[in-house]
């Protein structure tokens, strides 16, 4: 996009006054944005020196384990979001539903196990009970999405499946209101030597969110190897980058979607046992704010890139985490909890008025870049 | 050929999916006390009553294609209808006689599903037990699936007289508190009488005398073959085409004048609603419909005008209380409209259409959170709002929202300076500027077009019209909080502009009218205010359905159709399908 | 080129001319009327007055006490007699305004007919819990004008737009959850700008139950530094406040005001910020799930170990409950040491329990039953009372009814006696602090730990 209005400069100075004003504008955003991080953080290092406010160690690593867990969630639902705008072209709004329809649903299966005993005796072959009816049901949803309302609608103009998803997104969200009714749902807790705090590098962490990076972790390289060595991989990369031409080549286009779909789908129900173990209340409206920050991490990493859609998670995790009391706090602002989907939303701007691709550059295909 | 067996099994089991559906979400147990015909039909009843004829009628649809003759629909459909209907109340009965069975059992299924209990099988058994309900069930679902699908069989004109018939009878029982207010005085007040039991929906001889004359008059007016309008106005050389629209537009404004003064408090409430939900759509077609932006954070300027009146019209502003009156307050809620548009604007406008969603989106909670935020709470009040906003000042007395039929002419002021706003631009300089734009933005640079300046303007206005909106808003509620201005309002705006026809002025109201006006809005009650529950729900399948069935709105601009027929995926083709329209015309008007 | 735009500029004008006009009509019609209600050709005197805001309309109750002011219903043989449910039914408020729509439909079952007519509540309303939802939801009761009262709203906002035209339209509102100051009075006999004649509730007044618990922490508890955390909802928040201000007026700190949102799931970041203020105790009237989130987490944060968490009646709810992680939590609330307490009808909290149960097949999801089905019972005890039979009519004075409630004094409701003030407070306000205890997982258990009770008169 700046290569464009540097080409445009000889066009008339009218035109090049405002680009420049644009520019100007945008520079003052950039040295106002510098101004204010580096005016809190020093504020931050100053009042935590000499003890008039700040953070004492043990809080300020106590947010970033709590922002990378968060962080984590964001990025396992981020996939999803990143690997369809990949294939399809499009912000399939409807994805946090199909993590809440996982996480949800699970609740049932874990009450159950609970009940019967196995919760508390067989912990680990619960969980993965609940890992499994979790991806299976996020699976099967994002699939049904796919098959209904997005498949005959695969040439329309990218705004039409935008809005269709928008109205799946409500429907789900009704649906399990009707359904499950309005309460909020408690997974049981973990016992009590995962929750447990250990020491590790100096971090005090809890085990539950340890748990839920090692997940996080584990199933994003799966997914990277999935995806780099597996024919289904590379026929998915294929078709992100042109579905006519991925066609010729013998690739089964419709079902190189539904496993973008299915796959996604899987990442958001491993999202939703995450929730199950970290924050374990669950109702309807679970999935909308975590969709709506998943799309925001997908694009600060860098929209179609799958590290990137990790990493922009936890970037926005850690962000949404520490900035407001680091940043913010010392510089005098009250209640600034409040504040942390407001900084959110500033960490995308900012990040992409520095960086419009992203922070690790967008991956799309030359028919999305146009 | 003869009837598709396959298909009419698929739609039987799609209709008893989403009889179970509708039934499990409690639908059926919520509207059963809501009677539409008295004695015999609730809404609750009726919630059930519409999917096997509808499904059994799409099932045996027979696809036309050119240059084949379709053949004459026979008996084989009646029957495949009334298999549709079988399977479908059979998995009704199936579903009530699997949650009755719990109820022996230790398992309490309302733990997992809270609506499923003994009052909703009583209901969906008709208090008869399983098994004469099941007979109920069945035989009625049946014959409901054979007539859907026996509406093929009669000729065109009666078809659409019986369904008209039928779809009216329900739209009178639906609204039976609104025709009640319409004819609430003494001279009138005998047809409410005559239609309605009090408080128990519609009399059986009103609905068959209803039914007769809708129907009746479907039916002579399918008989005769009569141009449409739109037809008949395009065959018009273009200055009667032009004093025609005058006309109309003329017409159509003495009748909303006139109208309000018949009309009884809860229509002159929804219109106002409507009215404001025009005014915002308006403005966001600017945005998106003409420039091409595709702004999801557009509440963010309707919180800047309410937010703005409230500051400066309220005695009851926390900090910064000038009391100004309305009309003086307005220009300046124009300029912070104006500010607000350009810092929203600034950022973004090199951004790409997806990447300006998600920023936008962002933007809108910004302000929202800004407002709410303790931090400025001095200034805005936080989440205990601003309360005490005085009315509009008028020739003789202050219009607030008590009085909901000038709080409409007032909404209708700037409705009208809204259209001519978007109408003028479609044909200005700057109009031009933004098709070429949303085309191709590096060939429109090239060729000149200064876009940064263009796409700024799109803000901008689009700003403004939004603030008129909070501006009249706050004057009419009296108050302001930010859950009023939640990212919904965004998506609901947007959701109206598109379902309506992006691009196209009279799409874009008559989108506004039918979601906000019978659905409702975000936080305003619409035409059926029992569906309150099920909005969302409702919507959301509306949406899907429409942008699966015609995904260039209900009321395109003529172009909008043709185009989303090409396999095109140019720059921004989202957008640009809205509204290659305007171009031509705009080419014929100079 | 030039003629268009004469032409266009022509239309505009006369159409602004024509608004102007119909705008104007109004007016000119009106302005003879005077202060009388308008007697406009098109409706008649009824249907217009709820849309008239003419002041000396608005404020005859208060200053002549002259019945028949507001207007009689007239309920004819075989007819219902209409009252209005107005809740926050959809949404994520539904947990708030679904048990008490459920009280009202309950109450009236039980109160059974008035004078040989049955009373109908007809569509249950919603109030969205908003300002624009309460009013456009006002705009379709009073457009009835059979409609005696309302009981609602659920969430004080919405009463804040719809108040104006229920008091205009003669009718009376009842909510049984509306605990906002600005609603009623400053408890110092001056009635707050959002006060309008006709309002009552059975709810506590949130002024009470700040003072409540400010009294417990910094008397019984020896509590001197507090923190308080509200969720950005006008109730949480005005109840916070309320608490802060009582605190520090009692002598106390609070360390750190702030706020989460709703929908947050991380709380160690607001924890981290409150720890950093060293409270003694944390007083949180927020909602599940995020009050949820917030006993859960606390554990992962250093400092906050010893800390007292305070609660309110938002978290009395057995999905909070049943948290092992909100054993030890104090609750705020109005009294729901219910005991024995019996409705005029003789319905006891008990008896109500097993009828909802059966009824709905779940518990409620929010305290606030007791008072729906007690300000019910108010307003049908109030209609009963003044309607007058005229042969197979009913006759309802409107100005009878209020003038019933506003003297309404000792009655006896589910929630304890109920008196109401001149500014349409008639709750019991007596709050009580309760603890959750070892093994206890259902809010009817929690209710019954009482560990300190607060009422005004005492």
């Amino acid at each position: 996009m700046t290569a464009t209005a540097e080409k445009t400069t000889s066009n008339g100075a009218r035109s090049r006054l405002s680009t420049n004003w644009v520019d100007g504008f945008l520079m003052l955003i950039r040295v106002a944005a510098v101004l204010v991080i580096a005016t809190g953080l020093v504020a931050f290092v100053y009042q935590s020196v000499t003890g008039t406010g700040g953070l004492t160690g043990p809080a300020f690593r106590d947010l970033l384990v709590a922002g990378l867990a968060q962080g984590a969630m964001y990025g396992l639902l981020a996939l999803g979001y990143s690997m369809v705008y990949g294939v399809l072209g499009f912000i399939n709004f409807a994805h946090g539903e199909v993590f809440m329809s996982g996480a949800v649903v699970s609740f049932f299966i874990a009450n159950a196990l609970f009940n019967a005993g196995w919760w508390t005796d067989a912990f680990l072959l619960s969980l993965a009970i609940v890992l499994f009816s979790a991806m299976l049901v996020s699976t099967v949803v994002a699939v049904l999405i796919e098959r209904i309302a997005y498949r005959p609608l695969r040439s329309a103009p990218r705004l039409i499946p935008l809005i269709t998803s928008i109205g799946v997104s409500f429907f789900l969200q009704n649906a399990f209101f009707g359904l499950f009714g309005p309460a909020v749902k408690n997974y049981p807790p973990a016992p009590a030597w995962l929750t447990a705090r250990r020491s590790f590098l100096g971090f005090q962490i809890e085990g539950t969110k340890a748990l839920v990076i090692v997940v996080a972790a584990v199933s994003s390289v799966a997914l990277y190897f999935f995806i780099t060595r597996t024919r289904t991989g590379k026929a998915m990369r294929a078709v992100a980058e042109d579905k006519e031409i991925a066609a010729l080549m013998g690739i089964n286009v419709d079902r190189t979607i539904v496993t973008t779909f299915a796959v996604g789908g899987a990442m958001a129900g491993v999202a939703g046992l995450a929730w199950a173990i970290l924050f374990r209340g669950v109702s309807f409206i679970t999935g909308f704010i975590p969709g709506i920050k998943a799309f925001t991490a997908a694009v600060v990493g860098g929209i179609g890139n799958l590290g990137g859609a990790i990493g922009g998670g936890v970037f926005l995790g850690l962000a949404e985490s520490v900035a407001p009391l680091v940043v913010l706090e010392p510089l005098g602002v009250v209640g600034v909890s409040q504040l942390k989907d407001a900084v959110a939303f500033s960490v995308l701007v900012l990040v992409l008025v520095f960086r419009p691709q992203g922070l690790f550059g967008e991956r799309l295909s030359a028919e999305d870049r146009v | 050929m003869t009837v598709d067996w396959r298909k009419a099994r698929n739609w039987g089991f799609y209709a008893g999916a989403s009889l179970v559906f509708i039934a499990a979400i409690g639908m059926v147990e919520a509207f059963d006390r809501r009677p539409l015909i008295t004695p015999g039909v609730s809404l609750g009843l009726a919630s059930l009553l519409w999917v096997p004829p509808l499904f059994a009628f799409i099932a045996t649809r027979r696809q036309q294609l050119e240059g084949f003759e379709t053949g004459k629909a026979g008996v084989s459909e009646v029957g495949a209808g009334a298999l549709v209907g079988l399977l479908s109340g059979s998995m009704l009965w199936l579903f009530t006689a699997l949650v009755d069975a719990t109820f022996q059992t230790d398992f309490n299924i309302r733990d997992i599903f809270p609506k499923l209990g003994p009052a909703m099988v009583r209901l969906l058994t008709f208090e008869q037990g399983l098994g004469t309900g099941a007979l109920i069930i069945v035989l009625g679902t049946v014959v409901l699936g054979a007539l859907g699908a026996g509406l093929h069989l009669l000729p065109g004109p009666l078809r659409s007289g019986v369904v008209q018939g039928i779809l009216w009878v329900f739209a009178i029982a639906l609204t039976q508190a609104i025709v009640d207010d319409i004819f609430d005085n003494d001279t009138t007040e005998f047809i409410a009488n005559a239609l309605y039991a009090p408080g128990n929906g519609l009399k059986i001889p009103a609905a068959i005398v209803i039914f007769i004359v809708a129907g009746g008059l479907a039916w002579w007016a399918a008989t005769r073959d009569t141009p449409s309008i739109r037809e008949r106005l395009n065959r018009m050389d273009p200055a009667d085409q032009r004093r025609t629209t005058m006309i109309a537009l003329v017409i159509t404004v003495v009748v909303f004048a006139v109208l309000p003064r018949f009309l009884g408090g809860i229509l002159n409430e929804l219109l106002a609603n409507v009215g404001l939900f025009i005014l915002m759509a308006l403005g966001l077609n600017i945005v998106i419909g003409l420039a091409g932006i595709l702004d999801l954070g557009y509440v963010a300027f309707f919180a800047v005008g309410a937010y703005g009146t409230a500051v400066l019209t309220s005695p009851g502003s926390p900090a910064f209380s000038p009391e100004l009156p309305w009309w003086l307050a307005l220009p300046v809620v124009i300029l912070m409209a104006t500010a607000a548009g350009l810092l929203v604007g600034t950022p973004v406008i090199r951004m790409r259409g997806d990447y300006l969603a998600i920023v936008t989106l962002g933007f809108g909670e910004i302000v929202r959170l800004l407002f709410l935020s303790d931090w400025l709470s001095a200034n805005f009040g936080g989440s205990q709002g601003i309360r005490q906003i005085p009315g509009i000042e008028w020739f003789t007395g202050e219009i607030r929202g008590v009085d909901p039929d000038r709080i409409f002419y007032m909404v209708a002021i700037f409705v009208l300076v809204a259209i001519y706003v978007s109408w003028r631009l479609q044909y200005s300089r700057v109009g031009r500027a933004w098709m070429a734009m949303r085309e191709d933005e590096t060939v429109a640079e090239a060729m000149g077009i200064n876009t940064v300046t263009a796409k700024l303007l799109a803000f901008i206005i689009g700003a403004i019209l939004a603030s008129f909106g909070g501006a009249i808003f706050a004057a009419k509620v009296g108050s302001v909080f930010p859950n009023s201005f939640e990212l919904l309002v965004s998506i609901i705006i947007l959701v109206v502009v598109i379902v309506g026809g992006m691009g196209n002025i009279p799409g874009v109201m008559l989108g506004a009218v039918l979601l906000i006006g019978v659905l409702g809005g975000p936080t305003q009650p619409g035409l059926l205010q029992e569906f309150q529950e099920f909005k969302l729900l409702i919507y959301g399948v509306l949406l899907v359905v429409v942008m699966l069935v015609k995904p260039e709105g209900l009321l395109p601009s003529r172009h909008r159709s043709r185009e989303l027929h090409h396999e095109e995926m140019s720059q921004d083709a989202w957008l640009t399908a809205g509204v290659g329209a305007q171009e031509e015309e705009a080419v014929a008007a100079t | 080129m030039q003629r268009r735009k004469l032409i266009h500029l022509f239309a505009i004008l006369s159409v602004f001319a024509l608004i102007v006009a119909a705008c104007g009509t109004t007016e000119t019609t009106e302005a003879p009327a005077g202060t009388d209600a308008p007697a406009t050709t098109e409706a008649p005197p009824e249907t217009e007055a709820p849309a008239t805001t003419a002041p000396p309309e608005t404020e005859a109750p208060d200053t002549t006490m002259a019945g028949g002011e507001l207007g009689v219903v007239e309920v004819g043989a075989g007819e219902d007699i209409q009252i209005r449910s107005l809740q926050a039914i959809s949404g994520d408020v539904a947990f708030l305004g679904i048990p008490n729509q459920r009280g009202i439909e309950l109450a009236i079952n039980d109160y059974g007919p008035i004078k040989g007519h049955d009373v109908s509540l007809g569509t249950p309303l919603d109030d969205l819990c908003s300002n624009d939802g309460g009013q456009a939801a006002a705009q379709t009761i009073v457009a009835d004008e059979d409609v005696v009262g309302v009981i609602g709203t659920s969430c004080s906002g919405a009463a804040t737009a719809a108040m104006p035209l229920i008091s205009a339209a003669g009718m009376v509102m009842i909510s049984p959850s509306n605990t906002s100051p600005s609603l009623t009075s400053d408890l110092a006999g001056n009635a707050n700008p959002d006060y309008h004649p006709g309002y009552y509730r059975t709810a506590h007044n949130d002024l009470f139950q700040g003072r409540a618990v400010a009294e417990y922490l910094f008397n019984e508890a020896g509590i001197t530094t507090a923190a308080a955390i509200h969720d950005g909802d006008p109730y949480t928040n005005g109840l916070a406040q309320a608490f802060s201000d009582a605190f520090e007026e009692l002598g106390g700190t609070v360390s750190v005001f702030t706020a989460v949102n709703k929908g947050d799931t991380d709380m160690v970041p607001v924890l981290t910020e409150v720890a950093a203020g060293s409270p003694e105790a944390i007083f949180f009237p927020i909602f599940m799930p995020e009050g949820g989130f917030i006993v859960q987490q606390i554990g992962g944060v250093q400092g906050l170990d010893d800390v007292l968490l305070v609660a309110a009646d938002g978290l009395l709810t057995d999905n909070f409950l049943e948290l092992p992680e909100s054993v030890g939590v104090i609750l705020s609330g109005p009294d729901l040491q219910f005991g024995d307490n019996a409705s005029s009808l003789g319905t006891s909290a008990d008896d109500f329990l097993a009828a909802y149960e059966a009824e709905y097949g779940e518990a409620p999801s929010a305290p606030f039953w007791a008072h729906s089905y007690d300000a019910t019972v108010m307003l049908l005890t109030a209609i009963d009372q003044v309607a007058v039979e005229d042969g197979d009519t009913l006759v309802i004075d409107r100005q009878a009814v209020r003038d019933a409630l506003s003297s309404l004094g000792d009655f006896a409701g589910i929630t304890g006696t109920l008196t109401c003030d001149d500014f349409g407070d008639c709750g019991s306000q007596r709050i009580t602090i309760v603890e959750h205890l070892e093994g206890e997982t259902t809010a009817g258990e929690v209710g019954e730990n009482v560990i300190f009770s607060f009422a005004p008169s005492e």
